[in-house]
């Protein structure tokens, strides 16, 4: 990868017991149940993303379609981690969050395919998921443009007295945005319990990071006086280990953090990237045959006991017909009509009994 | 009834819904221990304390995206920009994240922010810091636009944009800020979206909003008096929702129109005016319609000179006339 060389490789998280996170007590009280769980959505988002893949290819599907495929660890990993005042907020590259965060396949692929009964009515598509209900608040298009969001959100909970964390996710991109650091400033300067969340897959679109950022990424936040760290994010134990460092810091005293999480994506930025003009098909391979976290949790599962061929097995089975369910759910589901349009504006034109404004809200 | 000035109608409708609902906060630049850019806040953290009444950096992307994703936890900010013209740099925040995440999310999501400060020109402070935003902001569907011209509107419509649930962009003038007039101290609200007849007439119907409502008053009374010409003058008060009946009830009334705005004119608020006004009521129309805008150019600093590039009682006095001939 044409990362900074220096970067991860001096500064990876301290593991609390010689390396192996599965010993971190946040991963050793896993039940069984737990575990499996952990690894079953990791499987259930690369098999969404492979199907959403296959539909974007037959043209069911428009616009954009960044996929989470090869960084799956860092959303399971650090959403699994999420209480009951816990929120998430995140970018385009919003599906592996989605399903992290608990939403239903169906809804998420119906909103690929433009429907009525995706998850945002088909009005927001792949770069706009949000499950409020869920604490998931997108979901967000523009590079860096949701981390004073998060920021927001963390202003919420403290304002209202709440001991929950924001985590704000962006790519190693993001970090050039002034949002970004705005955002930052006002989190270190009003002790704001958000951890922003660095998903380092080492390309901003189809520039390297050696070609786009100076220093070390999360170094950024020492400028602000603010805890940072880094972790190798193909290890779902190692993420889990350094988030639950950090989220409990933003809870318990409300500071908050930068977490770099070195990772990867195995296809281009969205599916309209031919992926040939910046980076090698031996890379790829290479990350693939040593780093898959899937691959590498299955083993690791496998040695704990937890997992068996037969298991393993069938949960692919399963998320793979989860992923066909979902799409011939947004195969059957209708389209919003015309009408729809105008709909989901503004909360007083949804809510007509309820409006206190007078006069014309749309124009022709 | 008691004589208030602007802004201290704005400070008035702040501390009542301060008081009202524990989730009212009001952030910004200066607004707290410096008693406000243009003293607008003045007392308030007094009264309110810090965590009401917040000072932020000079950062408008950051706390304005701070104030939207406060607002959908359920927190109702009012953001204070010191100037509207500073909006260009919390774009993509306002525009792209307010005005958007209700749509993108399916209605699933709101933002009852208000964002709220001065929007206009004639202080001789340059281009950078004369933007009048109205025109910009109201072309973005999920959001409101008021534009307040008394103190009297100024209290009773902070307040509606307060409850609101959806974002309110709320743009004050800082050349109307010390302007008086009668406020009553019983509680009141004016609803978005209505418009109101600072003027009967039956000759012309001047439609403004603003500042300009104050120039257009001032022509008014010396067309009456020198020219005979009676002069009804509307005023919008809330660009979106736009109270367009109002203004076609007093177009079939008058049959001329002139709209006055401090706006530049490519694409400006006038200009959907001009175009609904004509769709809806042309054949009540004995004139084209006519406009009084800024002049096309970026604010000139010059003090005597944007005078008259802005509208004034005399170029509306003017241009009326020639509405009328």
């Amino acid at each position: 990868m044409s990362k900074k060389p220096t970067a991860t490789a001096e500064k990876k998280a301290e593991a609390p017991t010689g390396g192996d996170f599965s010993k971190a007590p946040v991963n050793a009280s896993l039940s069984r149940e737990e575990r499996i769980e952990l690894y079953r959505k990791m499987v259930r988002i690369r098999r969404f993303e492979e199907r959403s893949l296959r539909a974007y290819q037959s043209k069911k599907i428009g616009g954009f379609l960044h996929l989470y495929i090869g960084q799956e660890a860092v959303a399971v990993g650090a959403c699994s981690l999420m209480g009951k005042d816990d929120h998430v907020i995140t970018a385009y590259r919003d599906h592996g969050h989605a399903i992290a965060v608990g939403m239903d396949t169906k809804p998420l692929m119906s909103e690929l395919y433009g429907k009525a009964t995706g998850c945002s009515k088909g009005k927001g598509g792949s770069m706009h998921y949000f499950a409020p209900e869920l604490n998931y608040w997108g979901g967000h298009g523009i590079v860096g443009g949701q981390i004073p969001l998060g920021v927001g959100l963390a202003y919420g909970l403290k304002y209202k007295g709440l001991k929950g964390a924001a985590m704000a996710f962006m790519g190693d991109g993001a970090v050039n945005q002034g949002a970004v650091h705005e955002a930052y400033n006002l989190a270190a300067l009003w002790n704001l319990p958000v951890v922003f969340v660095i998903e380092n897959n080492g390309y901003s679109m189809g520039t390297s990071q050696a070609r786009s950022s100076a220093g070390e990424l999360a170094k950024r936040a020492a400028g602000y006086d603010m805890d940072w760290g880094q972790c190798q994010g193909h290890d779902i134990y190692e993420v889990r280990a350094t988030m639950d460092k950090f989220l409990r810091l933003a809870r318990e005293k409300s500071r908050p953090a930068t977490v770099e999480i070195d990772t990867y994506r195995y296809r281009g930025h969205s599916v309209a990237d031919p992926d040939n003009t910046y980076r090698s098909k031996a890379e790829i391979e290479e990350y693939r045959r040593t780093k898959d976290p899937i691959q590498l949790f299955q083993n690791q599962l496998v040695s704990e006991g937890v997992l068996d061929e037969a298991l393993i097995a069938k949960i692919d089975e399963e998320a793979r017909s989860e992923a066909e369910l979902a799409a011939e759910y947004a195969e059957a589901s209708p389209f919003p009509t015309v009408d729809d349009i105008q709909k989901d504006v503004y909360w007083e034109a949804d809510n007509p009994s309820q409006r206190a404004s007078k006069g014309r809200l749309f124009f022709d | 009834m008691p004589v208030i000035s602007y802004r201290e109608a704005v400070r008035h409708a702040l501390a009542e819904e301060l008081e009202r609902d524990p989730n009212v906060v009001v952030m910004g630049e200066e607004v707290a221990q410096f008693n406000g850019a243009y003293k607008v806040t003045e007392g308030l953290l007094a009264k309110f304390g810090p965590q009401r009444i917040v000072d932020t950096p000079i950062s408008e992307a950051g706390f304005i995206g701070m104030g939207v994703g406060a607002s959908m936890l359920g927190i109702r900010p009012v953001m204070e920009l010191m100037f509207w013209s500073f909006y260009s740099v919390a774009f993509d925040q306002i525009l792209n994240n307010a005005a958007n995440v209700r749509y993108m999310s399916g209605g699933l999501i709101n933002c009852p922010i208000v964002i709220r400060g001065p929007a206009n020109g004639g202080t001789n402070v340059g281009a950078t810091h004369s933007h009048t935003p109205e025109n910009v902001l109201a072309n973005h569907p999920g959001v409101k636009v008021v534009v307040p011209s008394t103190p009297y509107d100024a209290k009773g419509l902070l307040k509606s944009a307060i409850r609101d649930n959806d974002p309110v962009m709320f743009l004050e003038n800082t050349i109307l800020y010390g302007e008086k007039g009668e406020v009553p101290t019983e509680e009141y609200v004016i609803p978005l979206g209505v418009a109101d007849v600072k003027r009967e007439g039956t000759d012309l119907t001047i439609v403004t909003y603003g500042r300009s409502v104050l120039h257009s008053l001032k022509a008014a009374e010396i067309l009456e008096k020198e020219h005979d010409v009676s002069v009804e003058v509307v005023d919008l008060r809330t660009i979106r929702p736009l109270d367009i009946d109002t203004v076609l009830a007093s177009v079939c009334k008058t049959h001329r129109v002139l709209i006055v705005e401090e706006q530049k004119p490519f694409a400006s608020v006038g200009s959907q005016l001009a175009f609904m006004i004509q769709k809806e009521a042309f054949d009540d129309l004995d004139a084209p319609i006519n406009r009084l805008a800024t002049v096309d150019a970026p604010a000139i600093y010059s003090p005597p000179v944007e005078v008259e590039q802005l509208p004034n009682p005399q170029r509306v006095l003017k241009a009326a006339l020639a509405t009328v001939a």
